[in-house]
């Protein structure tokens, strides 16, 4: 408006985004760089994708690359229904016993830190398995369990906060013609809500997929995803094999979300432009 | 007519009126629902009123799961923390136990907690993480604020493009994004080099391993967490607030103040929480940027267990980490339920 | 099962008509919080019920009853003979008609209307034709394949009408149909609203806070306040004869006084006011314990003014004029009566004569007809 904020806030902005920005690209510069010192610009024999082709060659990271992705996958399709379900009942089923339960429980692994849950998950995986013997040893399952208890926690918000923005009216008016709870759910709320589906379940994939410290907790010797992989190379320094990957993965998720935001955005003037026409007929 | 039997409605049936007439029973199975409905609880009605008997078992799947793999850990947790580490697989003393005589026994050790207090490695552990929390938000909230307040205030187009380049970092992995900051603040990083090359400096800084790398780290990796709940909430504002307050005679910065900063404490509160709780527990953050003299409590409850193998001890700083969090996590929940209910 | 008897145009004065609906003692509530207290009705075939009241009153709990929504507490529920208890919405012959409209906004204007028949199991074909004839009707055929949000209000309120009648539903609840429409559509709105209600012979009941919604639509009106039904009648009914000093307040705008019944034969009462010049008498017969204590209402389109003394020795006051307010087709005064006691009344204003106009200060004296007064205990 007035005096200092018309400047502040725009530089603040601009602040804001180099500070967010700056570190990945100077990340994928480096990639490029042939020297094993990565902040060092090796002039003459730069920009190589030697350790691109290096990357693609190691084992240890494809392989974990792999585990990761099967966990995430996994983890994100239980988490989204469960999740789904948990925030359809805080939404739309009203008060019931046990709801105040289910809300603590869906909202506190949202800030809980992740050495707590690690240590918790991993100690109930050990009783557990001296109690009933399942699981045995540590692996694959127990990782998926434990992502899928904190994943499903950012689905139950985004649903829950989805269907606060439909009036259950629509569901009431399916009811009233006829159809039952189950064919309700599958024809009104479900494609409603679907939008809030499929991001629930890239976050939950992506919450898994980054995941360390609750891995390394409750993984077997013979179970290494990729960021413990990663974060054991980087604790000794930085590595430009490292910086390669970092470089792919963030190409593949900004394309995507790139993407994705050219198709909502188009969407959405379509939409606009529709509801203009449809007012002034 | 109305009062027979047969053309009475009830669950599963459509009506009397796609019955033909002159049939009494239309289905084999008729007989068997008359049966059902007279041994109908008396308070079927008050089951139905929730429309559905699905309910509680809908409700039962998430609850079950949660129950069992968020709730029991934190009690199991709890259960060891008073219990003693022994040479064993698992490394730890069972809490009951059956004594020579038949009797049952339950050991409960509060040394683990005495040794919290006696050990100054703790006290100061949890004071440090303590402040490098508090630090980092408010880093993060001078940042975040002016930031989430640009966005709101941007046209619809540019507000979008801004909200995504917010939350294209949060899909990229945490893990990398903390790296990136080891290239740039290294002795021989980006950072030093350029300075050194611009002459603004003649020997590097060393930046790494101090706690300004992890205020940085944390506030890097946090910053949409701090950023997200403060846009929603100045989003929502009215913009005839402040055109009333300037036509009442208050001047932008006084109207700032007195108007948009108290509409937009729950949105602090919230992104303040978000930030300030995990960053309290951090780990990896510290273990790849910070000190090597000076551990977060984080790192103490996972060096306790990987290292010194000593469970209950670790699940003690668990308990006492989670006493320390338990009132913000509590407001947190308010505040969340309290949003997610008015929306 | 044939109903071969000419309907009786007020079948509710017909001691042997059945009725359609039956709600008998039903109460409903939430908590300590009694939303609907105890309320009978009876419904007749055809009929458009409106149900009146403001906000809280009860009366969309009382709607949501009859759609399956809500459960009674106590009381029972018949439709068509048959006893609603514990019968979902999905399986109830009723169909709803939502304040917002609740069209589903990922289905096209047919496959909104579509969706009730799709759950009948009915053949494709026939549901096509019957989705046709029925978005015929409500005149939006060349919109079928829009969205919701490519409709205007107007549009979307027939559509959601179409969706709630091609089911043919033994009773169609509308939730202030009218409440989301601008002034001009609403007048339009109403009279088509009629002229299907007409064609296709469904009984509607209708929710509203809106007076002239009610008058204009309904039948008969129950008069709600409080989770209570306070009376039921004609339109008409409710405005000259109002049960209750609640329901004269409620409908249109009044004047009521205090007073205390000095006599009370089989033809006339008569009451004595102490705001009041002199007794009000009333030309029909009540019975009330002797000297009880009772309330007057007289409407202001009944008051006449006038500049003469009347000779009669009751139904008149003396007072100074007020206030004016003028309103093109009549003028309000505000009469300050010798009691202090404020009055209103309207005129017709049907000459343009000056020497006819009452003015600021005047005195005047306020008269009205032995049958134009209530009188009431309740």
């Amino acid at each position: 408006m007035i005096g200092g904020r018309k400047f502040f806030v725009p530089t603040m902005l601009a602040f804001g985004f180099a500070f967010l920005y700056v570190p990945i690209l100077s990340m994928i510069v480096f990639s490029f760089n042939n020297s094993r010192l990565v902040t060092v610009w090796d002039h003459p024999n730069s920009p190589t994708l030697k350790w691109y082709g290096l990357l693609f060659h190691n084992d240890q990271i494809m392989g974990a690359a792999w585990l990761s992705i099967k966990i995430a996958t996994m983890n994100a399709c239980i988490s989204v229904v469960l999740g789904t379900i948990a925030g359809l009942v805080l939404a739309r089923f009203g008060r019931f016993r046990g709801r105040t339960l289910l809300a603590a429980m869906t909202t506190a692994p949202l800030v809980m830190p992740e050495v707590i849950t690690g240590l918790a998950m991993l100690l109930l995986f050990v009783s557990m398995e001296q109690l009933i013997g399942w699981p045995a040893g540590r692996g694959v399952t127990t990782i998926t369990i434990a992502h899928v208890t904190f994943s499903m926690a950012y689905v139950t918000v985004i649903i829950q906060s989805r269907l606060a923005n439909f009036d259950d009216s629509l569901e009431e008016a399916a009811m009233d013609l006829g159809a039952r709870p189950a064919k309700v759910f599958f024809r009104v709320t479900l494609p409603l809500i679907m939008p809030a589906i499929v991001s629930g379940w890239l976050l939950a994939f992506t919450l898994s997929w980054d995941d360390v410290v609750i891995s390394q907790f409750v993984a077997g010797p013979s179970s290494t995803t990729l960021p413990m992989v990663i974060f054991s190379k980087v604790r000794l320094g930085v590595s430009p094999d490292v910086n390669a990957l970092a470089t792919i993965m963030v190409l593949i998720v900004a394309t995507g979300v790139v993407l994705s935001a050219i198709v909502m955005q188009r969407q959405e003037k379509r939409r606009a432009r529709e509801m203009q026409l449809a007012a002034s007929d | 007519m109305s009062g027979a039997n047969g053309s009475r409605w009830r669950p599963g049936s459509r009506g009397p009126a796609k019955r033909t007439p002159g049939s009494q029973l239309t289905r084999p199975w008729e007989p068997l629902w008359q049966f059902f409905n007279r041994l109908r609880p008396a308070r079927w009605s008050a089951y139905v009123r929730d429309h559905w008997i699905g309910k509680p078992l809908v409700t039962a799947v998430p609850m079950t799961w949660l129950v069992l793999f968020f709730m029991v850990p934190f009690i199991i947790v709890f259960g060891i923390s008073f219990s003693q580490s022994v040479l064993a697989i698992p490394p730890y003393e069972e809490l009951l136990g059956w004594t020579d005589d038949k009797v049952l026994q339950l050991r409960l050790h509060l040394s683990n907690y005495d040794y919290l207090f006696t050990d100054s490695l703790y006290a100061s552990s949890y004071l440090y993480s303590l402040k490098v929390a508090a630090v980092s938000t408010c880093y993060c909230l001078l940042l975040g604020y002016p930031m989430a307040y640009g966005i709101a205030r941007a046209t619809t187009t540019r507000r979008n493009i801004y909200l995504m380049l917010i939350i294209l970092p949060f899909w990229t992995s945490f893990l990398l994004r903390v790296y990136a900051w080891i290239g740039l603040l290294k002795g021989n990083g980006v950072i030093n080099n350029v300075l050194m090359a611009l002459g603004v400096i003649h020997e590097p800084i060393t930046m790494m391993q101090t706690d300004f790398a992890v205020y940085i780290g944390i506030v890097y990796s946090y910053l949409p967490f701090m950023i997200l709940p403060l846009y929603s909430n100045l989003e929502k504002h009215d913009r005839t607030l402040l055109e009333a307050a300037a036509d009442l005679g208050s001047r932008p910065w006084k109207a700032f103040m007195r108007i948009t900063l108290p509409l937009s404490v729950p949105g602090i509160v919230a992104g303040s929480l978000l930030v300030f709780i995990p960053a309290v527990g951090e780990y990896v953050i510290p273990s790849l940027l910070g000190r090597t003299d000076q551990l977060m409590i984080g790192r103490v409850l996972s060096d306790e267990f990987f290292e010194n193998r000593d469970w209950p001890v670790a699940s003690a700083v668990a308990i006492a980490m989670l006493i320390l969090l338990v009132v913000p996590i509590m407001i947190f929940q308010r505040y969340q339920n309290r949003e997610l209910a008015h929306k | 099962m044939a109903d071969t008897r000419t309907r009786t145009p007020e079948p509710w004065l017909d001691p042997h008509a059945q009725a359609y609906i039956r709600v008998e003692n039903v109460s409903k509530r939430f908590g300590s919080f009694v939303a609907v207290n105890n309320v009978s009705l009876k419904i007749y075939k055809g009929e458009i019920f409106c149900l009146l009241g403001g906000s809280g009153c009860g009366k969309t709990t009382l709607l949501r009853m009859l759609a399956g929504f809500e459960q009674p507490s106590a009381g029972a529920v018949y439709i068509d003979g048959q006893d609603m208890a514990g019968i979902p919405p999905y399986e109830r012959p009723v169909n709803m008609m939502f304040q917002s409209y609740a069209l589903f906004p990922h289905m096209s204007v047919a496959g909104n209307v579509a969706f009730g028949l799709e759950q009948e199991k009915i053949k494709r074909a026939e549901i096509d034709r019957r989705v046709a004839e029925i978005l015929d009707i409500v005149k939006l055929g060349e919109y079928a394949r829009r969205k919701p949000h490519q409709l205007s209000g107007g549009q979307r309120q027939r559509v959601a009408l179409a969706r709630a009648l091609v089911k043919r539903p033994k009773l169609l609840l509308l939730d202030e149909p009218l409440g989301a429409l601008d002034r001009k559509l609403r007048e339009h709105t109403q009279f088509e609203l009629l002229g299907i209600q007409e064609k296709l012979g469904v009984t509607f009941v209708v929710v509203t806070h809106d007076q002239e919604e009610a008058m204009t639509l309904s039948s008969r009106v129950g008069v709600m306040n409080r989770g209570e039904i306070v009376q039921v009648g004609t339109p008409r009914q409710i405005y000259e004869f109002p049960a209750s000093r609640f329901v004269a307040d409620f409908i249109g705008s009044v004047n009521l006084f205090e007073g205390q019944l000095t006599e009370d034969e089989q033809d006339h009462v008569r009451v004595k006011c102490e705001e009041l010049s002199t007794p009000v008498y009333v030309d029909h017969g009540m019975s009330a314990p002797p000297l009880a204590l009772c309330w007057v209402a007289v409407r202001p389109e009944k008051i006449v003014l006038g500049r003469e003394r009347p000779a009669a020795t009751d139904n008149w006051a003396h007072g100074t004029i007020h206030d004016i307010a003028y309103m093109g087709d009549m003028t309000v005064f505000v009469v300050k009566l010798d009691s202090g006691r404020q009055v209103r009344v309207t005129q017709a204003n049907r000459t343009r004569k000056p020497e006819e106009q009452f003015v600021w200060d005047e005195t005047v004296y306020l008269s009205w007809d032995a049958s134009s007064p209530v009188v009431g205990t309740g």
